[in-house]
């Protein structure tokens, strides 16, 4: 095996110290100078099950997960419960080991702890290692872990038993465990890793797998960091000092992180009884003065419907994340799907009035959290950030520089009590907080905020007049409606007058002849795809859109009048991304095919070079994928 | 400097100063309860002395959420039975404004029952007036949380066969710290058990009794009534959990029975509110956080100081 890049997978059960043992080796990986992307895959259950991560390392950028992988690290899971040949979910113990293979390329190393995996229980292990060239390794590491130190460290071992085979410099891994290790579990945990290390060199030909890890450089220093993080971090540098939220996979994330740095900010997090409270929370906060977001996933996201309406009704600033998992209903609760993006524009009675933003990188995701809140808090409108557990748990390299900006804390269009003493007041001496004839003409009226003197009105769920009274006059609601519709057209104007900062991102030659579009967490696979469709040849571009509302209408159509053909990729069954730009631009039904996928796993780099030659170049005989194809209109 | 001037704000104030400039034409029916409500917050308001822009009044959906239409401060007329959660972080927002929160019955106790218990339960430094009818008023007359079994209306028409919700027995279950019932029939007692709920530190619930004279009982039903702090009747100590809660279902049952009993219930004044509770273990700020955000000197942090480091 000769690949420039080391595919790593790490295998075993809920609750075996999977996260954390690949976290801190994707961090040595980076430390080393390479470029590193990881893709989590784990069960909705505390202990057992199988689940693995993986991590990507090369030299090169590294946007997405590879095809396949090339190294398995299977430990074995040991909270497995039902270990009869006939369960249900067929049996547990070996499925780090069995439920793998299919995705091991030719030549790739498997190493598993013969303390917990016997491989003669996988039909045909030994035919199916022969006809691969799979080169295996067969390590009691629960032994060596007892051995040294404790079961646990069965994880620290196979790390160790990795460098050994792959060449890695122990040293970037001792490193991290000494920053990361409280004293009491540091010195077994190095013994364990030394001792692994020394005993695969010594009793093992490590040089047969021509597997190793890659060598590389980064001209700056770089962050490990996931999309929960930088959602989060966004908030923070924001001004963002208030969350409320109830707890719910994926979205647990971003609130976990938030709750356990806003105390040291000064800041208040609230755990509160459901998602309607949650939202209604942070709208509460906001009113009160303060820059407060919440969130959740699919399900919770649903109860946040009506504080959603309220929020735009009376113009009350709020952030909003909206982590998306495999629906509907409860689903499947920790695998990916952009299928709420529908949901997420649309949601609650009346008119949808609410600034959307789906970002496509961990990086994005941070400025998108920033921009979220900047829109909430000068327009007066709810602003969400629609994301997915990909994009939520992967964690990727970043260039810290990326991060190195100013805080913006202000509170967007609000008046200081010396500033209400000149703003227009009706003649009951209320403030005219709903003013619809502001000299802007943006769709902004500056609020003032509860305990301000000369600031006092009525926020209303209803229909109201400029001081907040309720009002159902026909000429009033027109006025009113208009005016805060007009909010999305002053983004959108605002969003076109810095074309450099636009968060669409493009990739490939401007001249192709063929375009992908694609929104969220999918952009940098399908960047890879593009790649990989050029080197071969072809003529392609992407286009990774992340503003979902308002549209980036002149952007997206000059992308889709510049090629032949698109290929729409999105990770649902409906194709509600194409559905979207569709009903934004009004046309283009005849030049989109969908590329879809919805088994709960995101789409690999392949399955995108696949479907685009299948259904744009009209090839056949192609390797078959779990993907559907709905084509274009007239197709 | 604070940039919220309104707040204790020592001056002398008139209850006039609660009443709208240009009143607008109330929506509630001659003879409602809902009136009753009213007059009791803007006589009450002088006397805990805090002012219209210090005051934020929060309500729900339904006659009584047009309450801060038809009173002068700053208002937030929200959702159905949502009140509960926006009150008390704006609460948590700017500790230093009155906060009262009011609804219906079938706001407080059926849509947003959840909200109740837990607000109560965290005992958050507010008031909470809840409008009991024992009836669905505005939208004509469907059987409610409080009606009592047996109530007939157009969605019940063979009477309901639910047991009515206790909501005193609910409050002091859930946490609440000061738990009274008053009347409007009763303008001086409902006067001076709001002003004691806002001096209260902690969450307080008044179960206010007012008549829906179209859709149930006029005024004439909840008369006579029983002040039980001051009837030779009942001899109950209100700071004493137990006689509380035997005080509370007694009423319950009585209500039903024709018997209108109300007063303090319960009143524990050394429960800490959960504000204090939060500022104790550290993760909420001594000063208002709404202050920050009009402070110019305020050094705001950045992640990338704080916290990038760790994903070095």
């Amino acid at each position: 095996m000769t690949d420039d890049e080391l595919i790593w997978r790490i295998a075993g059960g809920s609750g075996d110290g999977i996260a954390s043992t690949s976290q801190n080796f994707a961090k040595a990986l980076m430390r080393s100078g390479l470029h590193v992307f990881t893709h989590r895959h784990y069960p909705s259950r505390i202990r057992g099950g199988h689940t693995y991560t993986e991590i990507r390392a090369r030299e090169e950028p590294t946007k997405s997960r590879g095809d396949g992988y090339n190294f398995l690290l299977a430990l074995g899971d040991s909270f497995a419960r039902n270990p009869q040949d006939n369960a249900y979910y067929g049996k547990e113990e070996i499925k780090p080991l069995s439920e793998n293979l299919d995705e091991l390329r030719e030549g790739g190393v498997i190493v598993y702890d013969s303390g917990l995996l016997d491989p003669s229980e996988i039909p045909n292990f030994d035919e199916r290692v022969e006809e691969n060239g799979w080169h295996v390794f067969d390590l009691d590491l629960r032994s060596l872990a007892r051995e040294h130190g404790r079961e646990v460290m069965r994880n620290t071992a196979g790390v160790g038993v990795t460098c050994a085979i792959t060449g890695f410099d122990l040293e970037y891994v001792e490193t991290l465990m000494r920053d990361a290790m409280k004293e009491s579990i540091l010195e077994p945990n190095l013994t364990v890793l030394e001792e692994a290390y020394e005993m695969v060199q010594e009793e093992y030909d490590v040089d047969a797998p021509d597997v190793s890890v890659p060598t590389g450089e980064h001209d700056e220093e770089q962050l490990l960091m996931s999309g929960s993080d930088a959602i989060a971090y966004g908030a923070i540098d924001e001004g963002c000092r208030f969350i409320a939220g109830y707890p719910m996979t994926p979205w647990t994330e971003v609130f976990t992180i938030m709750s356990q740095n806003l105390p040291e900010l000064g800041g208040i997090s609230e755990q509160v009884e459901d998602e309607i409270a949650a939202a209604a929370l942070a709208i509460g906060a906001s009113h009160a003065g303060v820059k407060a977001m919440s969130g959740s996933s699919g399900g919770g996201f649903a109860l946040m419907s009506e504080p959603l309406g309220l929020a735009e009704m009376t113009e009350t600033p709020v952030v909003l994340v909206e982590a998306m998992r495999a629906g509907p209903s409860t689903g499947m609760p920790t695998k990916p799907e952009q299928g709420d993006l529908e949901h997420v524009l649309y949601t609650s009675q009346g008119d949808s009035n609410r600034v959307v933003f789906a970002p496509g990188t961990v990086a994005e995701a941070y400025d998108a959290s920033r921009k979220a809140f900047h829109f909430a808090y000068e327009y007066q409108i709810p602003s969400i950030v629609v994301y997915d557990q990909k994009l939520g748990g992967e964690m990727v390299n970043v260039p810290k520089s990326h991060f190195d900006r100013d805080p913006n804390p202000t509170l967007g269009s609000t008046l200081t009590e010396a500033e209400l003493e000149d703003a227009p007041h009706s003649e009951d001496g209320k403030f005219s907080r709903f003013r619809h004839d502001t000299p802007e003409d943006n769709g902004v009226s500056p609020r003032s905020i509860p305990g301000q003197k000369g600031g006092r009105f009525l926020a209303t769920g209803n229909e109201h007049m400029p001081q907040g009274h309720i009002s159902e006059d026909p000429d009033n609601r027109v006025i009113q409606m208009d005016h805060r519709m007009q909010k999305l057209a002053s983004i959108r104007e605002e969003l076109d007058s810095d074309p450099e900062s636009s968060a669409q991102t493009y990739y490939g030659e401007d001249d192709a002849t063929y375009g992908i579009m694609t929104f969220g967490s999918q952009q940098g696979t399908v960047e890879e795809a593009v790649s990989r469709l050029n080197d071969d040849g072809h003529s392609v571009k992407s286009i990774g859109v992340t503003d979902m509302m308002p549209y980036p209408e002149q952007e997206v159509t000059e992308f889709i009048e510049s090629v032949d053909e698109v290929l729409v990729v999105e990770m649902n069954a409906s194709a509600q991304f194409r559905g979207l730009t569709q009903k934004e631009l009004g046309r283009f039904g005849d030049k989109l095919t969908s590329l879809l996928k919805y088994n709960g796993n995101p789409f690999e780099p392949a399955e995108v070079v696949d479907g685009f030659k299948e259904n744009i170049l009209g090839e056949e005989d192609l390797p078959q994928h779990q993907t559907t194809s709905v084509p274009a209109a007239g197709d | 400097m604070s940039a919220f001037n309104a707040i204790d704000d020592e001056r002398e104030i008139d209850r006039e100063e609660f009443t709208p400039a240009l009143e607008p034409q109330p929506t509630w029916c001659p003879g409602c309860g809902d009136f009753g409500v009213l007059k009791a917050l803007k006589q009450a308001m002088p006397e805990v002395g805090r002012t219209p822009e210090e005051t934020l009044l929060v309500t729900g959906i339904g006659c009584s959420g047009k309450l801060n239409s038809y009173f002068e401060s700053y208002g937030f007329h929200t959702i159905h039975g949502r009140s509960l959660p926006i009150a008390r972080a704006a609460k948590l927002a700017n500790p230093g404004l009155e906060v009262v929160a009011a609804g219906g019955d079938g706001d407080g106790y059926g849509i947003g029952g959840n909200h109740f218990m837990h607000t109560a339960r965290e005992n958050h430094d507010m008031t909470y007036i809840v409008f009991n009818n024992e009836i669905f008023g505005l939208t004509k007359g469907q059987t409610s949380p409080t009606s009592p079994m047996g109530h007939k209306s157009k969605t019940q028409p063979h009477g309901s066969a639910k047991q009515p919700l206790r909501p005193l027995s609910m409050a002091l279950n859930s946490g609440a710290s000061y738990i009274a019932r008053t009347a409007a029939v009763n303008p001086n007692q409902a006067k001076q058990i709001l002003q004691e709920a806002m001096e209260h530190d902690g969450f307080a619930h008044v179960d206010f009794l007012t008549q829906c004279p179209t859709w149930n009982k006029d005024a004439k039903q909840y008369v006579p009534y029983i002040d039980i702090n001051e009837s030779d009747d009942y001899d109950f100590d209100n700071t004493n959990r137990e006689e509380a809660a035997e005080m509370m279902f007694e009423t319950e049952n009585k209500l039903h029975e024709g018997e209108v009993l109300t007063g303090r219930y319960y009143v524990d004044s050394d429960r800490p509110s959960y504000q204090q509770e939060k500022q104790n273990i550290g993760e909420m700020p001594d000063e208002p956080l709404a202050e920050r955000y009009f402070d110019e000197d305020y050094e705001w942090e950045r992640s990338y100081d704080m916290f990038l480091d760790k994903h070095a």
